[in-house]
């Protein structure tokens, strides 16, 4: 088994050890003429934090909601385990359940409390028993900091709070890899670190990630290969040592000269 | 007022056949609304065009046309029931492309995310919509589809008016053509008899407002 990148991208990625968990194939997407995805061929190894970067209109939030097929694709193949993305229905809704996802927007379910957040999933979809799934909540709760607010509504905790409680929640389902979609975009700064602390803990434990971020301490700290987008195209991938002290591509010198400088 | 007062049963018969008429016309056309608003988000296309055709058609139709369809219609065509019966069925689907349009105000008002994180824990859209969308969409839909459901309130007098017989707009009627009291106090009784409907059903309607309120 190789999880090496495609040729056209000769990276110095990690070495092959990771079995591939995230494959996409040649990946094409528009949005009206907008060419957003060109040709996308990404690797993602289990347990490996591959942290995705690159200017506004890139395509790398798209790229994160395509692996979970929020957004659809015109051409080429995605696969998750082993397993092509299938059409929307059952299928897909099954094997969405295996891929956490954390928005920008944190999505909180605003109706229902924090433990019934965490514990809405595990029920309807894994048809965990109630006692069991209110366990694992508190557990996850506790994991991610927030331990006296099980019973409050997500408008009632801070935007770190909730967007922990997202983690939580899209935990409680086991996945087998996480996406996150710029997470700390839309905090105050003093709540970006309690996220990014979580975010770590994650990858320290094993947890395959794939996040979208402007984050680039968190890139360096944490992520095992960083992948850089520009105009819809995977432009550079390479470690995060790398990337960040040596990038080859015009576009990246560019862009990181752009938000390093302050 | 003697015209009240000599008839008061006739008239609390007749109060309690309209309510009767209110409550069944209304859980019908809510469950009714209900189903074909979730035609018009489903993400089946023959669904949402069936939908569509529905309110289109329903809602641009008068009332009384739809009664007499039902009434006189049907039984053309070797259906036959209890004008009752064919007057509440039309009253409930008549209102039910108006609780749908309402319901549907109240879907959009949810934003995109939520369903998209439903989506993302794997529930299927049918539990999307059930757990996640309706339930925060019936909470902004209470002031619009409330509205409807009272104005169904008072058209049950247009369905009393094709013969259901004994309600309370049927009341009045016979009352003043057929016993020849004076029509004032007697349609004042029958006023007054639906306002005991729809009022409480307007406080009713903003304590549930209150109730279910959330912040977001």
């Amino acid at each position: 088994m190789t999880d090496a990148p495609t040729d056209d991208n000769p990276t110095d990625s990690p070495p092959a050890t990771h079995r591939p968990l995230v494959v996409l194939d040649k990946v094409n997407k528009h949005f009206g003429d907008l060419h957003v995805l060109k040709d996308i061929d990404l690797t993602i190894g289990e347990g490996e934090v591959v942290v995705v970067i690159g200017p506004s209109g890139s395509g790398k939030s798209t790229l994160c909601r395509t692996i979970n097929r929020l957004e659809t694709f015109e051409t080429g193949t995605i696969e998750i385990d082993g397993v092509a993305l299938p059409d929307e229905g059952k299928e897909l809704a099954r094997l969405r359940a295996d891929v956490g996802m954390v928005f920008q927007s944190f999505n909180l379910f605003a109706h229902k409390t924090i433990r019934e957040n965490l514990t809405l999933g595990p029920i309807k979809v894994r048809g965990l028993g109630v006692d069991k799934a209110n366990e694992r909540a508190t557990q996850l709760l506790e994991r991610v900091g927030i331990t006296e607010q099980a019973d409050k509504y997500p408008a009632q905790l801070s935007g770190g709070q909730q967007q922990r409680v997202a983690i939580a929640r899209a935990l409680a389902m086991d996945p087998k890899v996480m996406l996150f979609d710029e997470p700390t975009s839309a905090l105050d700064p003093e709540m970006i670190n309690e996220v990014l602390d979580v975010m770590t803990g994650l990858a320290k434990d094993g947890m395959t990630m794939v996040v979208v971020t402007h984050e680039m301490g968190f890139a360096r700290r944490a992520a095992n290969r960083v992948v850089f987008m520009s105009g819809g195209q995977i432009v550079e991938e390479s470690t995060p040592q790398e990337f960040f002290t040596n990038p080859r591509s015009d576009r990246a010198k560019d862009f990181l000269s752009k938000i390093l400088t302050h | 007022m003697d015209a009240i007062t000599q008839n008061l049963d006739l008239f609390w018969n007749g109060f309690l056949r309209s309510l009767t008429i209110c409550l069944w016309g209304g859980v019908g056309s809510l469950v009714l609304g209900t189903f074909i608003a979730t035609c018009r988000v489903a993400p089946v296309a023959p669904l949402r065009t069936f939908g569509t055709a529905w309110v289109t058609v329903i809602r641009n139709c008068p009332l009384s046309v739809l009664l007499f369809m039902f009434a006189f219609g049907l039984p053309e065509i070797g259906i036959n029931a209890e004008y009752y019966y064919f007057g509440l069925a039309a009253l409930i689907i008549y209102t039910s492309a108006f609780v749908c349009e309402g319901l549907r105000a109240g879907i959009n008002s949810v934003s995109a995310g939520q369903a998209e994180a439903a989506r993302a824990i794997g529930l299927t859209f049918t539990q999307t919509l059930t757990q996640i969308v309706l339930p925060q969409a019936f909470r902004t839909s209470i002031p619009p589809v409330g509205s409807v459901i009272i104005a169904m309130f008072k058209n049950s007098a247009v369905v009393g008016a094709f013969g259901v017989g004994l309600d309370l707009y049927s009341v009045g009627e016979s009352l003043t053509s057929a016993q020849g009291f004076a029509a004032l106090p007697v349609l004042t009784g029958v006023a007054i008899g639906y306002l005991m409907i729809t009022l409480p059903a307007g406080v009713g309607l903003g304590v549930l407002e209150r109730k279910v309120a959330i912040a977001r």
